[in-house]
C-alpha cells in the first residue's frame, strides 16, 4: 500500500530518519556484528590481544555440559510458564467475559501486574518463600515440606516459574479478553438452540476460534520467558543454587561479566541472535495469516 | 447471555474474585511488611495487619538510606527512574515519528533499506548484544549518566511501525487540501498529522514509559555510581546485603515506591494502556 499524494524533498526525508538510523546503526547493528565477529577470537583476560580461532568457542560451548543445562532450564522454564499463564489467563478471560456487571473494575485488578518490574515481582516473591521468615515459606514447612530455595535448585526454579506466571498473567489475559469479546455472540447462540452446553460450546466454537490469539500469546510468553525474566532471576536467584536457575540470557550476562569469557559470551549472543529471528519470523508470519483469515 | 441461571451468574464472579485476590496477595503483604518494625518480621511471626511504622519506614528509605550495599536514598532513584523514562518514552516517540513521517510521505532512493533497517532491529533485544553495547557506551563515555542509561534504548521499530500503518490510514485527499493551501512538510505534520495522531501519541507514551521505568539489565551494567541508580536496581541492592540481614521492612518500602509510579499509570490511564499494549503488538 503506497500513498498517492506525497511531498517531493530530496534531503528532508534523510534529515529525518538520521536520528532513529543512527541509533540504530551505532547501537544495533554495530554492536551486533561485533559479537558476531569477536564469536571467532578469544581475548585475553586485560583484552589486550585477541586471537582468531574459527569456530572454537562454538565447539567449546557445545561441549560444555553446563551450556546444556541451561537450554534445559531455557525449555522447562518457557514451557511450564507459558502453558500455565496461558491456563489461568483463559480461564479468568471466559470468566470475565461472562459477567454483565462490573467487568471493567475486574479488568482493572486483573491487569495492574503488567506495570511491575520483573524485578521487583521476584523481590515481592522471595520475600513471601523466604525459608527463615516468608509467610508463604512458613505455610510449607508446617505442612511438613522441605521448604528451601536457597538449597534445592528445583525449588529455586519454581519459585522463579511463579513469579513469571504472576507477572505474565495480565498480558495474557488483556489479549483473551478481547479474542474472546470479537467471537460473534450468534454462533454461540445457534450453537444453544442446537442444544449444545457451555463447555461444549467452549471446546467446539470458542477455542478453535480463539485459536490466533493463543498462538500469538504462545510465541510471546516464550519470548517473555527468555528475555524478560533476567530481572525476575536475578534478584530471585540469581541463576543460583549451583545454575539451577540459569537460562540462556543469564548465562551470557554470567559468562561474559569481568571479561571472564567475552568469545563464549559472544558465541552465545550469537546463537541467541538466530533463537530470536526464528520467533519473531514466526509472529509476523501469524500477522499475515491473521490478516487473510 | 444464551443461558440465565442464577448460580450460572455467580460462578464467574467467585472465579473472578479469586483471581483477583491471589494476584494481590504478594503486594497486600509487601504493603503490611513495610509499616512494620524490623523485629516483627525477622522473628518470622508476622501478621497479615499493618503495623505502626509506616511514616518511620517510608521516611528511612526516602531521605536517610539504608545499610545495605546501596547508600542512596530511594527519593534519588525515584528521580534517576522518572528521568531516563521520561527521555526513553518522548525520545522513542518523537524519532519514531519522524521515521515513520519520512518513509510514507516522502519517495527517496534507499527508503526501503531504510525502513528494513530499523525492522530488523527487532530482531536485537538489548540481552543479546549485551557486552559489544556496553563497549561502545563506554567507549563514547555514557557509563553512568542518563544519556547512557536511554538513548542506546530509544530506537524502536514497534513504535515506527504503529504509526506507519496510522500514517496510511490518514485520506489523501488531506495532504492533497494541505497542498492547494500550500503548506510545506512542516506544516502539515504539525497542523495535520499531529493533532491526528494524539490518541496514538498517548497510548504508546503510556506503554513506552512503563518499559523505560522497568529496565533492568541494562541500568544495572551501564550504572556504577550509587546516585545513578533506578529504583528497580537500588531495589535489589538493599535486599542483597553482604554479611548483615536484609531489612525486609526497608526493601518492602522500597519495592511498594518501585511500584507506585506504573501501577498508577496503568490503573488511572486504563484505556490508554489497553489500546497502546494491542497496538503495539499488533
Amino acid at each position: 500500500m503506497e500513498k498517492r499524494a506525497i511531498f517531493s524533498s530530496k534531503l528532508l526525508p534523510y534529515l529525518l530518519l538520521a536520528p532513529q538510523l543512527a541509533i540504530t546503526l551505532i547501537f544495533f547493528y554495530w554492536p551486533a556484528s561485533q559479537a558476531v565477529k569477536e564469536s571467532f577470537y578469544i581475548q585475553d583476560a586485560f583484552g589486550t590481544t585477541s586471537d582468531f580461532v574459527g569456530f572454537d568457542n562454538y565447539k567449546s560451548l557445545f561441549e560444555d555440559p553446563y551450556y546444556f543445562h541451561a537450554m534445559g532450564v531455557t525449555a522447562v522454564f518457557a514451557a511450564v510458564v507459558t502453558a500455565a499463564s496461558l491456563s489461568i489467563a483463559l480461564l479468568l478471560a471466559v470468566q470475565a467475559d461472562r459477567v454483565v456487571r462490573g467487568a471493567t473494575v475486574y479488568r482493572t485488578l486483573l491487569v495492574w501486574p503488567y506495570a511491575v518490574a520483573p524485578a521487583v515481582a521476584g523481590v515481592l516473591w522471595v520475600f513471601l518463600f523466604q525459608p527463615s521468615l516468608g509467610i508463604l515459606a512458613h505455610a510449607l514447612q508446617r505442612m511438613g515440606y522441605d521448604w528451601n530455595p536457597t538449597l534445592n535448585g528445583g525449588q529455586a526454579l519454581a519459585l522463579v516459574m511463579v513469579a513469571a506466571v504472576w507477572k505474565q498473567i495480565s498480558y495474557n489475559f488483556l489479549f483473551f479478553l478481547a479474542g474472546l469479546q470479537s467471537i460473534p455472540k450468534s454462533l454461540i447462540e445457534a450453537a444453544a438452540i442446537d442444544g449444545a452446553h457451555r463447555a461444549r460450546r467452549f471446546w467446539t466454537i470458542v477455542f478453535p476460534l480463539l485459536s490466533p490469539t493463543t498462538f500469538f500469546l504462545v510465541v510471546v510468553n516464550i519470548v517473555y520467558v527468555f528475555f524478560d525474566t533476567f530481572g525476575i532471576i536475578d534478584s530471585v536467584t540469581g541463576g543460583g543454587p549451583a545454575k539451577a536457575t540459569e537460562t540462556l540470557v543469564y548465562k551470557v550476562y554470567q559468562d561474559g561479566k569481568l571479561g571472564a569469557d567475552l568469545g563464549g559470551s559472544n558465541a552465545q549472543s550469537v546463537i541467541l541472535m538466530i533463537i530470536v529471528i526464528a520467533l519473531t519470523s514466526i509472529q509476523f508470519r501469524y500477522v499475515e495469516r491473521k490478516v487473510t483469515y | 447471555m444464551v443461558e440465565n441461571r442464577r448460580f450460572g451468574n455467580l460462578l464467574p464472579h467467585l472465579v473472578l474474585i479469586a483471581g483477583a485476590i491471589v494476584v494481590a496477595f504478594p503486594v497486600y503483604v509487601a504493603i503490611v511488611a513495610s509499616t512494620l518494625d524490623a523485629e516483627t518480621i525477622s522473628n518470622g511471626h508476622m501478621s497479615l495487619l499493618p503495623g505502626s511504622h509506616l511514616i518511620e519506614n517510608y521516611a528511612r528509605v526516602l531521605f536517610e538510606g539504608t545499610g545495605s550495599t546501596t547508600k542512596a536514598h530511594v527519593s534519588d532513584m525515584l528521580l534517576n527512574s522518572l528521568v531516563s523514562a521520561l527521555i526513553i518514552a518522548v525520545g522513542k516517540i518523537a524519532i519514531s515519528i519522524l521515521s515513520a513521517y519520512a518513509i510514507v510521505y516522502f519517495r527517496f532512493p534507499l527508503r526501503g533499506v531504510a525502513f528494513w533497517l530499523i525492522f530488523l532491529t527487532l530482531m536485537f533485544p538489548v540481552e543479546v548484544r549485551i557486552y559489544p553495547t556496553y563497549k561502545i557506551v563506554s567507549d563514547l563515555h555514557m557509563l553512568d549518566s542518563y544519556a547512557g542509561m536511554s538513548i542506546p534504548l530509544i530506537a524502536s521499530a514497534t513504535a515506527t511501525l504503529l504509526f506507519r500503518q496510522f500514517f496510511m490510514t490518514v485520506p489523501d485527499e488531506l495532504l492533497e487540501a494541505a497542498k492547494i493551501d500550500a503548506a510545506g512538510p512542516y506544516k502539515f505534520f504539525r497542523d495535520v498529522l499531529l493533532p491526528l495522531s494524539r490518541t496514538n501519541l498517548a497510548a504508546l507514551f503510556v506503554i513506552l514509559f512503563l518499559y523505560g521505568w522497568n529496565q533492568y539489565l541494562w541500568p544495572l551494567l551501564i550504572t556504577t555510581r550509587d546516585d545513578m541508580q533506578t529504583i528497580v536496581i537500588g531495589i535489589k541492592k538493599i535486599v542483597d546485603t553482604q554479611d548483615a540481614l536484609t531489612e525486609w521492612q526497608l526493601a518492602m518500602a522500597t519495592a511498594v515506591l518501585a511500584m507506585l509510579p506504573p501501577v498508577a499509570v496503568v490503573v488511572f490511564m486504563q484505556k490508554l494502556f489497553v489500546k497502546g499494549l494491542v497496538e503495539t503488538e499488533k
